[in-house]
């Protein structure tokens, strides 16, 4: 099978934070230590909706170093497929999910003389984890975090207890943002930074430190991609002989696992490029939402990632 | 001709470019010898850049050659000095105290480029964000792998250690740690057994 290995765990708490996000913690079915993982990291957590497989990718926001339990923060998402409405609905203390191990395509840079990181709403959850870690080694950094108001601020209370200094919290209802540009000027040499939130905290992080000079190298971002629901549509997987339709609410990923065709993925997120797939022919439009392709990539026609992108057209073709 | 374009080689082999104005508020150039010429040309791609700048420059044998036309560029900071090593301490000082947007270019001998970026990669720059162009001599740092002592400026292949007395053989692989290429004994299975000096990439 594709996807890093599964662990089969049991809920063992449900934590409603707000209105909004609740947190799930597990406890591993079989009573051995989970691995312990870098903070940044996510798990792909296996949802059986009514016949439906979901695989949606959290941030793991546990203490890394506890192999007693793993935590995910879900944000209720009521405009989206679904994934997260099961989690805040179906999910019960007691039940049995399976988890992947943990991947990281988020992780700290070490190397660094200083963390800034910088945080969007739900967008708080791999900072849980990194600053355990970072806490553990004594490491240099401060955080950014930005959220609607003190009632969905999801973790403000427990991060300014423990962090009264490194902790900055701006409540967009209190007219109180981020000055990012006096925030970055003066940073000292060897600092990174680290974005994670709404696409346009993301792109207005990147194209500021741009603009002053910042090293690509020292600019982390990571951004909640799910796939969006869109039109149905049909795909030829030529190697496996077959003609599948991606219903309005499944990824074309989903639809090709539920095909039983093993794909590789990793993130399901369009970050990581483990998906990738070549497109034999088409007739039609791609609607390409992932970071991974180049833009001269998307145009060409010639690759896909089934994990978040989609079609919209006639026929598509795929070298799967 | 100051410009020597290296051959195709193994993939430790630094490999250098040509400098090109950055953003930023500031700008740090450290070169030797004809690595003035590099900046003399990057100044005339950019009016306002040589105003933001801090030049560590260190002559080595061009004396005054260069020195006059770099006082002429309108540079914020110039510093002229004997050698690297005098240099060393201003350089780390001024990393020590840079913020993040701070543009690092270094022009010259590749010794002269690999020990800045050392300090430079200690300060927190990832070496891949930091500009360089070669220009001048083609004369090595060498690390005799031995005895572990550097060599400067080595132009010929085999060469005799400065330190052990040992031949070695010029390798192009290189350590950015050390900011030094790896020189490896070439007689040792049959002492005595050395061919003629060359002269590298001749």
């Amino acid at each position: 099978m594709s996807g890093v290995e599964k662990i089969n765990v049991k809920v063992s708490a449900i934590v409603p934070l707000n209105e909004l996000v609740t947190r799930f913690e597990f406890k591993r079915t079989d009573g051995a230590l989970f691995p312990t993982f870098s903070g940044g990291a996510h798990t792909v957590v296996e949802m059986i909706d009514d016949g439906l497989t979901r695989l949606n990718p959290y941030s793991l926001m546990s203490d890394p170093m506890d192999q007693g339990t793993y935590a995910i923060s879900v944000r209720r998402d009521d405009e989206g497929r679904g994934g997260s409405l099961f989690m805040h609905n179906n999910v019960k203390v007691g039940d049995d999910m399976v988890l992947s191990n943990p991947v990281n395509l988020f992780s700290l840079d070490l190397r660094a003389k200083k963390h800034l990181m910088i945080a969007g709403g739900i967008g708080i959850t791999p900072f849980m984890a990194q600053i355990k870690q970072l806490d553990r080694a004594h490491g240099n950094w401060e955080l950014h975090y930005a959220t609607r108001n003190a009632a969905l601020g999801s973790y403000v209370d427990e991060l300014t207890a423990t962090h009264p200094n490194d902790v900055n919290v701006y409540y967009d209802d209190d007219k109180n943002f981020i000055d990012l540009e006096n925030l970055l000027d003066g940073q000292q040499l060897g600092t990174h930074i680290y974005v994670c939130g709404p696409k346009g905290m993301i792109n207005w992080v990147r194209g500021k430190t741009a603009e002053l000079g910042w090293p690509l190298e020292a600019v982390h971002y990571e951004e909640f991609l799910a796939p969006q629901p869109g039109k149905p549509f049909e795909v030829k997987l030529s190697i496996s002989n077959k003609v599948i339709t991606v219903g309005e609410n499944e990824s074309l990923l989903e639809a090709i696992e539920r095909e039983g065709v093993d794909a590789p993925y990793l993130c399901r997120g369009g970050a990581c490029g483990q998906c990738e797939t070549a497109v034999i022919g088409y007739d039609g439009k791609f609607i390409h939402r992932d970071h991974w392709l180049e833009d001269d990539e998307k145009a060409s026609g010639k690759k896909i990632m089934p994990c978040v992108s989609r079609f919209e057209g006639k026929t598509l073709v795929l070298d799967r | 001709m100051s410009k020597f374009n290296f051959p195709e080689s193994i993939r430790s082999r630094p490999t250098y470019g040509t400098l090109e104005a950055r953003a930023g508020k500031s700008h740090l150039f450290v070169a030797d010898a004809e690595g003035a010429e590099a900046i003399i040309d990057l100044a005339k791609t950019d009016d306002s850049l040589m105003a933001k700048s801090h030049v560590i420059y260190i002559p080595k044998d061009t004396g005054e050659k260069y020195t006059s036309q770099l006082e002429k560029l309108g540079i914020n900071q110039l510093y002229v000095g004997p050698s690297f090593a005098a240099a060393q301490a201003r350089l780390q000082r001024t990393l020590e105290r840079a913020h993040m947007g701070l543009q690092l270019y270094l022009t010259g001998t590749e010794g002269l480029m690999g020990q800045a970026q050392r300090d430079a990669m200690t300060a927190g720059i990832p070496h891949t964000a930091i500009q360089t162009e070669h220009r001048g001599s083609i004369g090595r740092r060498m690390q005799c792998v031995h005895c572990k002592g550097i060599t400067e400026d080595v132009k010929i292949d085999p060469f005799v250690c400065s330190h052990c007395g040992l031949n070695l053989f010029v390798r192009d692989h290189y350590s950015r740690r050390l900011a030094a290429f790896q020189a490896v004994c070439i007689d040792a299975e049959d002492p005595g057994n050395v061919p003629p000096s060359v002269e590298l990439y001749s």
